[in-house]
């Protein structure tokens, strides 16, 4: 199984839409560059980041 | 058991020999002398067919996990020998690494490794080999198991509802989500008893709306004495069988004490002409709890011992090895050992020419 596959750096996409997670109500945004950062359902001004889809490898000890 | 009347002191030479002394405040002949020249008249040096003569195994008991048996005539460097290989040196297979996909609940990814790490694996250890640091992962030595959950709103919730399992989908993550997943010929060689966690309700994690687990674990074959995730019992312990002997007979309301002072079962009061007399019925029920000694009507009438070369042996398999089966992979284990010191010892004597071993 080659796991290193899932580390190489993907070509940048051209500035697309990102998801983002409301703080408030933990629905999923997109927001494009330069839009308001504002939540689409409840209207909260506060966005988290979406974990890194990278696989991180743990020892089970 | 038999009261003892015309000599009764524990100093004798044979109770010393055979028993242990469990004494009011402090537990004494404890050490077993069972060498030869030790005792006037009395071989006592390791003969095969004598050990075979005495050697014995009672089981008492045996579940699908636990299991009781009596093993007696042997040392306690020997009884505790297996008890040791049983914690510690029989192999079986276990999570050893976990590669985390997504991980956003609450609990963070180390930790649930570790936990993961922990669960009973059903799979027959025989059937695989041991994994080292070079070995690359191959369908001999590492089984996989994929965990993907994620949790959601359950739209069939009732209003009002406070319970989380009824609430949401997906509230808890349990070890029988674990999905095993075959690799080269896994599935042929194991279609008779597909590989799944020992118990299915062992809870991993849990999870609220929106988040998810997505992983893959790997599982080695390993001890117990790298990691106890991978020893085959929760415990495997022994325990002397305890002995009392009376002086006499203890009668009428004394008897009603004396009865008291041990667990139920012990003891039993029976009453012959109108008069109560306690009788011991079942001395392997004592916690030896040494209670009696603390009453001085007792005290010099009483002996608390336990028989030295009795072991009762309690063995808690973990589900993944069936008890009476651990019992023989770690005999087998400490028949390898023996069987590696008598090669290099052999090996060595050669030169001397001489050397004869039986």
């Amino acid at each position: 199984m080659n796991y290193n596959a899932a580390q190489s750096t993907a070509p940048k996409p051209p500035a697309a839409a990102m998801t983002y997670i409301c703080a408030e109500c933990g629905s999923e945004n997109e927001i494009k560059p330069k839009e308001p950062i504002r939540c689409k359902e409840c209207g909260y001004r506060i966005m988290y980041k979406k974990r890194t889809k990278r696989m991180v490898q743990f020892e089970a000890r | 058991m038999v009261a003892e009347k015309k000599n009764f002191k524990h100093d004798d030479i044979e109770t010393l020999r055979s028993r242990v002394i469990v004494g009011r405040d402090r537990v004494t002949s404890t050490a077993g002398t069972d060498y030869p020249h030790n005792y006037p008249g009395v071989d006592l040096a390791f003969d095969m067919d004598t050990f075979k003569e005495k050697f014995q195994i009672k089981i008492n008991r045996i579940t699908k996990t636990d299991m009781e048996f009596d093993m007696i005539g042997v040392d306690a460097a020997l009884a505790n020998a297996f008890r040791r290989i049983l914690i510690a040196e029989v192999p079986t297979m276990a999570i050893s690494n976990v590669f985390v996909m997504n991980n956003t609940g609450v609990v963070v990814d180390e930790v649930l490794a570790h936990r993961l790490g922990l669960v009973p694996i059903l799979a027959d250890p025989t059937m695989f080999d041991f994994k080292t640091k070079e070995d690359t992962p191959t369908d001999l030595n590492t089984i996989v198991f994929k965990l993907f959950a994620k949790c959601t709103h359950n739209p069939n919730a009732k209003h009002g509802e406070t319970d989380p399992a009824k609430l949401y989908n997906n509230s808890s993550v349990y070890s029988g989500d674990l999905v095993w997943d075959p690799k080269g010929e896994q599935a042929e060689r194991f279609k008779d008893c597909p590989i799944k966690p020992v118990y299915d309700d062992i809870v991993l994690t849990k999870l609220r709306p929106g988040q998810e687990v997505d992983l893959e674990v790997h599982c080695e074959k390993g001890l117990g004495q790298d990691h106890a995730k991978w020893s085959p019992v929760a415990t495997a312990s022994y325990r002397l069988l305890p002995e009392i002997v009376v002086d006499g007979e203890i009668t009428g309301e004394d008897a009603v004490k004396f009865q008291g002072c041990f667990p139920e079962g012990v003891v039993d009061v029976v009453e012959e002409n109108g008069v109560k007399k306690a009788v011991v019925v079942n001395p392997r029920k004592d916690t030896v709890s040494r209670e009696v000694l603390r009453h001085p009507e007792f005290e010099d009438r009483v002996k608390l011992r336990r028989v030295r070369d009795h072991f009762i042996f309690t063995i808690e398999s973990v589900g993944s090895i069936a008890p009476q089966d651990l019992f023989v992979q770690a005999v087998q284990v400490l028949f390898d050992k023996c069987q590696q010191v008598r090669d290099v010892l052999e090996a060595t004597a050669e030169p001397y020419g001489d050397v004869q071993m039986s």
